[in-house]
């Protein structure tokens, strides 16, 4: 109810309209001023949160963050020593997962990025109304397969066909990982990447087609120049959300602290060490602050491939709207 | 050139029409190629799982980690779990949507915001997880459990309801605005009675993706309080209701991650059944925001 001393400063609702609506329209009314400081709040949570989020992990790593030696033989960066659990002489070398992180999101987008703008090229550019349709229901449930359910499916159904197949001696690997991550990613490729082709402006084309090219030609001379920044951000987020997934690496890469040399080794990444020891850590040990440096990692890595692939995403959205 | 027919065409004419003619069919085969893996994928889901797919299983409590009985406490959990966060997450991200496209001003602070969605969107989700032991349980206190869950999970899906509310309010055309101010009717009154009513359904989209996200994801609450196993009564109210708000609880993702490793004397079929039930939940949620979305494309008066 608003405060009857002071006066109400918004319109008073119309006098015709009688009966409950009207006063709820008119308690509504007088509610201008907290619900705009409510949605003011709200507005502002999303910075709130994502320094809040930065503060904790950071606030959580920083117990170790002194007795980390960084680089060195014993480094954090240089070397695959991660004994972390053990009271003394723990070392903190996630070298081993940061390669394993990077080469499976490199086979992922081996797989995801020339399928994705092959797609997208195809969905944008050549694909009639009706095969648009059924090609977007199908990217659509890829997209929409949650994370748990590609390990399931890397573990129980991908795993033992590199097995017999491929003669790899564990089902759980690189390479599982990277077809994985690969299938995860290419919605996300598409439809960003559709979405930077479809923004360039159908003037182009259509000067393009005057002076005699076909629709091929139109795609990789006018059409990949025009919308290059918008792919590049594709592929950036494509790569940012291979580095950042955790359930499907964890169950796909078999989680082995080791750098790869073939395709069938099995490794661990920066997310699949944090899901899979986090469960067992202590709170408060050196153990779980040095976990909590790896998210620090992981957070700095993602939002600096995020931050830049938006940099991309703002340069086309600036241009002319021809 | 052919001497007998000027018009027939030239060598580099022919160059272009072959590599038009193989451009167009690569991308295609390539499109189609991703349907491949997707229906191949649900196919042997459903097959492996149908055996195991009955009333009793989606009714009956979990026994010997998963290889016996059925998914009664996990499915719960998921439900309360998913309601939980939306009751949490609608109203803000809903507001949030409403302030960054009815209220910001273009200005540094505005920008600043839409990076911290896009950010926050792209945070892993297993620092999510992170976040939520560092901020909720170690410094708040709270306790793992359902309440903790769901607020890390409402973090995880702002931005999802944040960018799809945004959207929505921006297709309302600023003619239904300008006329409405016109009347005398202050910006809250606005978007009161214009601007929401006009936007319902994307709004609606936007929650219910947020469902399918809530209820799909394991990394962040499988150190909240989802365990592998929580007892559940037998029947009454409990039954239906199995979690009080600060309880440990069974989520159907957290289950899935459980069956993953080797349980002994689990059959195939139980093993799929519950990787089948989680997908198909997931994927009707999906349906309906998409039905949703075309329905409103249809009868759009504007």
């Amino acid at each position: 109810m608003p405060d009857p001393l002071v006066p109400n400063k918004s319109p008073a609702a119309p006098v015709s309209r009688k009966g409950w609506r009207a006063a709820v329209s008119g308690v509504a009314d007088s509610l201008e001023k907290p619900v705009e400081f409510l949605i003011r709040t709200c507005g502002w949570s999303s910075i709130f949160l994502v320094l809040a989020i930065f503060a904790f992990v950071l606030y959580g790593a920083l117990p170790v963050l002194p007795k980390i030696e960084w680089f060195g033989d014993h480094g954090f960066f240089t070397s695959t020593q991660w004994h972390a659990k053990q009271e003394t002489g723990a070392s903190y070398g996630v070298l081993g997962m940061i390669v394993g992180n990077f080469a499976v999101a490199g086979v992922a987008m081996c797989i995801a990025i020339p399928l994705g703008l092959a797609a997208a090229v195809y969905i944008s550019e050549f694909a009639g109304p009706t095969t648009k349709e059924l090609l977007k229901i199908g990217i659509e449930i890829l997209a929409a397969i949650p994370s748990i359910v590609w390990g399931f499916i890397a573990i129980t159904i991908i795993g033992p066909l590199m097995i017999n197949h491929l003669g790899a001696k564990w089902g759980s690997n690189l390479l599982n990982g990277g077809v994985v991550l690969g299938l995860m990613s290419i919605p996300l490729i598409v439809s960003l990447a559709e979405d930077s082709l479809r923004a360039v402006p159908d003037s182009y084309r259509e000067a393009a087609m005057a002076l005699g090219a076909n629709k091929w030609e139109i795609v990789y001379r006018v059409l990949f120049p025009s919308a290059k920044s918008g792919l590049m951000a594709a592929c950036m987020l494509g790569v940012g959300r291979a580095i950042g997934e955790t359930m499907a690496v964890l169950l796909a890469t078999g989680n082995k602290n080791q750098i790869p040399t073939a395709l069938t080794d099995p490794i661990t990444t920066l997310t699949a060490t944090l899901a899979s020891e986090m469960g067992d850590s202590v709170a408060g040990s050196d153990h779980m602050a040095a976990l909590f440096t790896i998210g620090l990692l992981l957070l700095l890595i993602t939002c600096g491939i995020n931050l830049t692939a938006n940099v991309f995403i703002r340069g086309f959205k600036r241009k002319p709207n021809a | 050139m052919n001497a007998a027919n000027p018009f027939a065409p030239a060598a580099y004419e022919l160059k272009k029409g072959r590599s038009m003619f193989a451009a167009r069919w690569t991308t295609q085969l390539i499109s189609f190629l991703l349907l491949v893996p997707v229906a191949w994928l649900l196919w042997m889901i459903t097959d492996r799982a149908w055996p195991a797919l009955s009333w009793a299983y989606l009714t009956t409590d979990v026994s010997g980690s998963g290889a016996v009985g059925g998914i009664w406490g996990p499915l719960a959990g998921t439900f309360y779990l998913t309601l939980l966060c939306l009751v949490i997450v609608a109203p803000i991200g809903i507001l949030a949507g409403i302030y960054i496209n009815e209220y910001a001003p273009d200005n540094k602070l505005t920008r600043s915001i839409m990076v911290a969605v896009t950010s926050l969107a792209g945070v892993p989700s297993i620092v999510h997880a992170l976040f939520g032991l560092g901020a909720f349980i170690a410094t708040m206190h709270m306790g793992k459990g359902m309440l903790t869950a769901a607020m890390t999970l409402s973090v995880m899906t702002l931005p999802v309801i944040i960018t799809s509310t945004r959207e929505a309010l921006a297709g309302v055309p600023t003619n239904f605005r300008e006329a409405c101010w016109n009347l005398g009717a202050s910006k809250w009154q606005t978007i009161r009675t214009i601007v929401l009513p006009n936007s319902f359904g994307g709004i609606l989209t936007g929650v219910i993706l947020v469902i399918a996200r809530a209820a799909g994801e394991t990394a962040p609450i499988m150190f909240m309080g989802a365990v592998t196993f929580v007892p559940i009564a037998k029947e009454g109210f409990e039954r239906l209701v199995p979690y009080g708000i600060n309880d440990e609880f069974m989520a159907m993702s957290n289950h899935l991650n459980l069956i993953c490793k080797d349980i002994p004397g689990m059959s195939e079929h139980m093993k799929f059944g519950s990787a089948f039930v989680l997908l198909v939940l997931i994927l009707t949620i999906n349906g309906a925001a998409s039905i949703v979305r075309s329905h409103l494309r249809r009868r759009k008066r504007w």
